[in-house]
C-alpha cells in the first residue's frame, strides 16, 4: 500500500514535518452548536496510536458530530481537533491522507462495478493505476468480496455494501479509521464478519475509533471506551477501569438446593450484597466487592450449610456499563 | 502521494481527473442520458418542422423554392427555440450535481478524498457542459436544413453555437452554485429555474417598464428635451434573448439604447454590442458563482 514518506508537502506546498510521538487524536474543548442546539459542549479526548477506541452514547449524544469534525467535514464552533498532530481545520489535506472515514449512513454509486468503485476512490487519493491494480484484489479479499469484483454495486446486499465501504476507507492505507456505526442494520452473520475484519485491522496496527450498537460484541477488541451523553464526555478509560469505577462492581449468580426463604434471608444479610433479585433458577446478586469478598461470600454460604449448585460471576458487558453510566450511576431496576 | 510528487504541478491538473472520469461514466450509464437526448431532439425536430410548415403555408407557395428571407426567419426561430431549450435543460442538468450527491449520501465520502474543492466543482461543471454540448451538437443536422435554402452564413451558425456554449456555462455555474449552497436539490432546482426565468423574462419586462417610465418622464418635461440615448438599454444587456438576437441582427444593439423613438434616429448608439456587454456581465457573475461554490463546498477555517 502507500507509504507516507517523510517530508511531505501539504496543500500550500509547505514542507510538513512528520509528527513523531503525537497522539493519533487530540481533541481539546471541542464544541459545536447548530443554531441554539449545543451538540458538543467542549469535549476533551486523547487517543494514542494503535488504540481501538469505542465511542458509546445514545443517539444524538454527539458521536457522529465528533466524527464528522475529525473527518474534516464540519467546522467546530470552538476548540480544536488534531489528527496525528494536524489540526483538522488548518491542514485538512494532511488529515484526509491519514483517515479512512465510514459514516453511519452512506450511499454508493450504483452504476459502478465493485472494482471500478474502488478504482475511483483509489484514484481520488492519487494512487497510480498500476498500484491500484495490485491493491484492489487484496482489499476485496480482506472484506470477502473477491467474487463480486465484476458485480454492479447496486446488486450487493447491505452487508456487502458496508464491507465495500470499509474497503474504500482502506484504499489509501490510512493510519486512523473513523467508523461511525459500521455494523448498523446488519444481520448477525454480517456483524460477525465485520467484527472479524476489524480484528484483522487491529492486528495491522491501525488506530480505530468506532461507534457501534454492537459494542458488547466488540468488548474483546476495544482497548478504551469513551461514553458521551448530551454533548459531554461522561467517562473515558479502558474497559475494566470504567467497570471498576461503577458503584456496583459485578453480578453474581447463585443456585442453591432447598431452604429457599432461609437462603434468601441469609444472602440479603451478607456484606457487599447491594441488591438481591430472585429468578426461576436462583438469585442474582449485585455485588459491591472484589475477588476477596466474593470468595468470602461463597465460604459463608457453604459454612451455613446451604447446598450450592452453582456460584458464578455473570459477565458485565459494555452495554451494562453504558446503561449504568448514562443513567447517572443509578440503580439497575 | 508518489503520483503527485513525480508529476509535479501537472499531476494536479490531469486532463481527466478521477471525478471527471466518474461523472462521464456514470452519466452515460444512466438511461436518463439517452432519454434526455431523445426528447431534446424530438422537441427541436418538431419545432423545426412546425416552423417550416408555417413559413411554407404563409408564403402561399407549396413548391420547392424557398425564399432566403424566410430561411433567415427559420434560422432565427430555430436559434431562439434552441436557446429556450438550453435554458430549460442547463438548470435541470446542473442544479442537482452537488445536492444530489449530498442526498444520495455520497458527498461526504467524496469530500474526505484528496480531490480539491475546485477539482470537484469544475469537473462537475465540465461533465454537465460536455453532455449539453453533445446534445446541442446533435441538433446540427436539423440546422442544416436551413442551408438548403441559403441566406445564412456559416459564421453566424458558429457564433450562435458559441453563444450557446457560453449560456450553458453561465446557467451551469448558477446551477452548481445553488446546488452547493442550498442543501436540497428541490430548492436548488427551483432557485436555478427562478433565476433563469428572471434572466429571460424578468429583464425584458423590467426593460419595457423602465423604457416607458423614462420616456414618460421626458415627455412630461419640456417638449423635445428627450435625449436620443438612454441608459435603460443596459437592462437589455442582461437578457440572453436580446444578446443572441444582437448576434443575428446587430442593429438591435443600437435600438435598445434609443429612448426617443419618434425623434432623431442618428444619435449616439450602443456603447458596445449587446452580446459583448452580456458576456462581460455574465463572465463575472459565473466566475463569482463558481468561486463561491468552491469556497462553500467544504467547511473553511475561522482562523484563515
Amino acid at each position: 500500500m502507500i507509504e507516507h514518506a517523510a517530508g511531505m508537502n501539504d496543500d500550500s506546498g509547505k514542507e510538513v514535518l512528520p509528527r513523531i510521538g503525537q497522539p493519533m487524536i487530540e481533541i481539546r474543548g471541542l464544541a459545536k452548536h447548530f443554531g441554539g442546539f449545543q451538540a458538543l459542549k467542549g469535549i476533551d479526548l486523547t487517543i494514542a496510536k494503535g488504540t481501538v477506541f469505542g465511542f458509546v452514547g445514545p443517539n444524538g449524544a454527539g458521536k457522529s458530530t465528533t466524527m464528522s469534525i475529525l473527518a474534516t467535514l464540519m467546522a467546530p464552533s470552538s476548540g480544536y481537533a488534531k489528527v496525528d498532530g494536524f489540526d483538522v481545520m488548518e491542514h485538512p489535506h494532511e488529515v484526509r491522507k491519514r483517515i479512512g472515514y465510514m459514516p453511519d449512513f452512506f450511499g454508493v454509486y450504483d452504476q459502478f462495478k465493485t472494482d471500478e468503485y474502488l478504482h475511483f476512490y483509489g484514484a481520488s487519493y492519487g494512487i497510480p493505476k498500476a498500484e491500484r491494480e495490485a491493491l484492489i484484489p487484496q482489499l476485496l479479499e480482506l472484506v470477502n468480496l473477491s467474487d463480486k469484483r465484476e458485480a454492479y454495486v447496486d446488486t450487493l446486499s447491505r452487508g456487502m455494501k458496508q464491507r465495500l465501504c470499509l474497503a474504500r476507507c482502506l484504499v489509501h492505507d490510512p493510519e486512523l479509521l473513523i467508523l461511525d456505526e459500521p455494523a448498523s442494520g446488519l444481520d448477525p452473520r454480517a456483524r460477525i464478519e465485520m467484527r472479524e475484519i476489524l480484528k484483522e485491522l487491529k492486528a495491522m496496527g491501525k488506530t480505530i475509533i468506532i461507534s457501534s450498537h454492537i459494542l458488547p460484541e466488540l468488548a474483546e477488541m476495544v482497548d478504551e471506551i469513551g461514553v458521551i451523553e448530551h454533548g459531554s464526555m461522561v467517562a473515558v478509560g479502558n474497559v475494566s477501569d470504567i467497570q471498576n469505577r461503577l458503584r456496583v462492581k459485578r453480578f453474581l449468580h447463585v443456585r442453591l438446593i432447598g431452604r429457599v426463604e432461609e437462603a434468601e434471608q441469609f444472602l440479603r444479610e451478607q456484606p457487599y450484597v447491594n441488591q438481591l433479585l430472585r429468578d426461576e433458577s436462583g438469585w442474582q446478586i449485585h455485588f459491591g466487592g472484589h475477588d476477596e469478598e466474593q470468595a468470602a461470600l461463597l465460604a459463608a454460604i457453604m459454612e451455613a450449610g446451604f447446598r450450592v449448585v452453582s456460584f458464578s460471576e455473570a459477565q458485565t458487558n459494555l452495554e451494562d456499563v453504558f446503561l449504568e453510566i448514562t443513567r447517572g450511576g443509578g440503580g439497575f431496576e | 502521494m508518489r503520483n503527485g510528487e513525480t508529476k509535479g504541478w501537472l499531476g494536479r491538473f490531469n486532463l481527466i481527473n478521477p471525478v471527471l472520469d466518474k461523472e462521464f461514466r456514470l452519466r452515460m450509464r444512466s438511461p436518463r442520458a439517452m432519454w434526455t437526448l431523445f426528447f431534446y431532439l424530438i422537441a427541436i425536430g418538431l419545432l423545426a418542422f412546425a416552423a417550416i410548415y408555417l413559413t411554407q403555408e404563409l408564403s402561399g407557395r407549396g413548391g420547392v423554392s424557398f425564399n432566403p428571407e424566410q430561411s433567415k426567419v427559420l434560422f432565427y426561430f430555430l436559434s431562439m427555440a434552441q436557446l429556450g431549450l438550453v435554458a430549460f435543460m442547463a438548470p435541470g442538468l446542473t442544479a442537482g450535481v452537488i445536492s444530489g450527491e449530498r442526498e444520495k449520501q455520497t458527498l461526504n465520502l467524496l469530500l474526505t478524498t484528496q480531490q480539491s474543492s475546485a477539482t470537484i466543482i469544475i469537473s462537475k461543471l465540465l461533465s454537465s457542459l460536455s453532455f449539453m454540448v453533445l446534445i446541442v451538437f446533435s441538433t446540427i443536422p436539423i440546422y442544416s436544413m436551413v442551408f438548403l435554402y441559403g441566406g445564412i452564413s456559416p459564421k453566424q451558425l458558429v457564433l450562435v453555437f458559441l453563444f450557446y456554449l457560453f449560456i450553458m456555462l453561465v446557467l451551469g455555474s448558477f446551477g452548481i452554485f445553488f446546488s452547493t449552497v442550498l442543501k436540497r436539490t428541490m430548492l436548488s432546482v427551483i432557485s436555478t429555474y427562478g433565476v433563469t426565468l428572471f434572466l429571460f423574462v424578468g429583464t425584458a419586462i423590467l426593460f419595457f417598464i423602465m423604457m416607458n417610465v423614462t420616456s414618460n418622464y421626458y415627455y412630461s418635461q419640456a417638449a423635445g428635451a428627450a435625449p436620443n440615448y438612454s441608459w435603460v438599454g443596459h437592462i437589455m444587456a442582461w437578457n440572453p434573448v436580446a444578446a443572441l438576437y444582437s448576434i443575428l441582427d446587430p442593429s438591435i444593439s443600437d435600438e435598445v439604447f434609443m429612448a426617443n423613438r419618434y425623434g432623431n434616429q442618428t444619435g449616439k448608439g450602443a456603447p458596445m454590442p449587446l452580446w459583448l456587454e452580456f458576456m462581460l456581465i455574465y463572465s463575472v457573475l459565473s466566475a463569482a458563482a463558481l468561486w463561491t461554490a468552491i469556497r462553500k463546498l467544504r467547511p473553511t477555517s475561522r482562523r484563515r
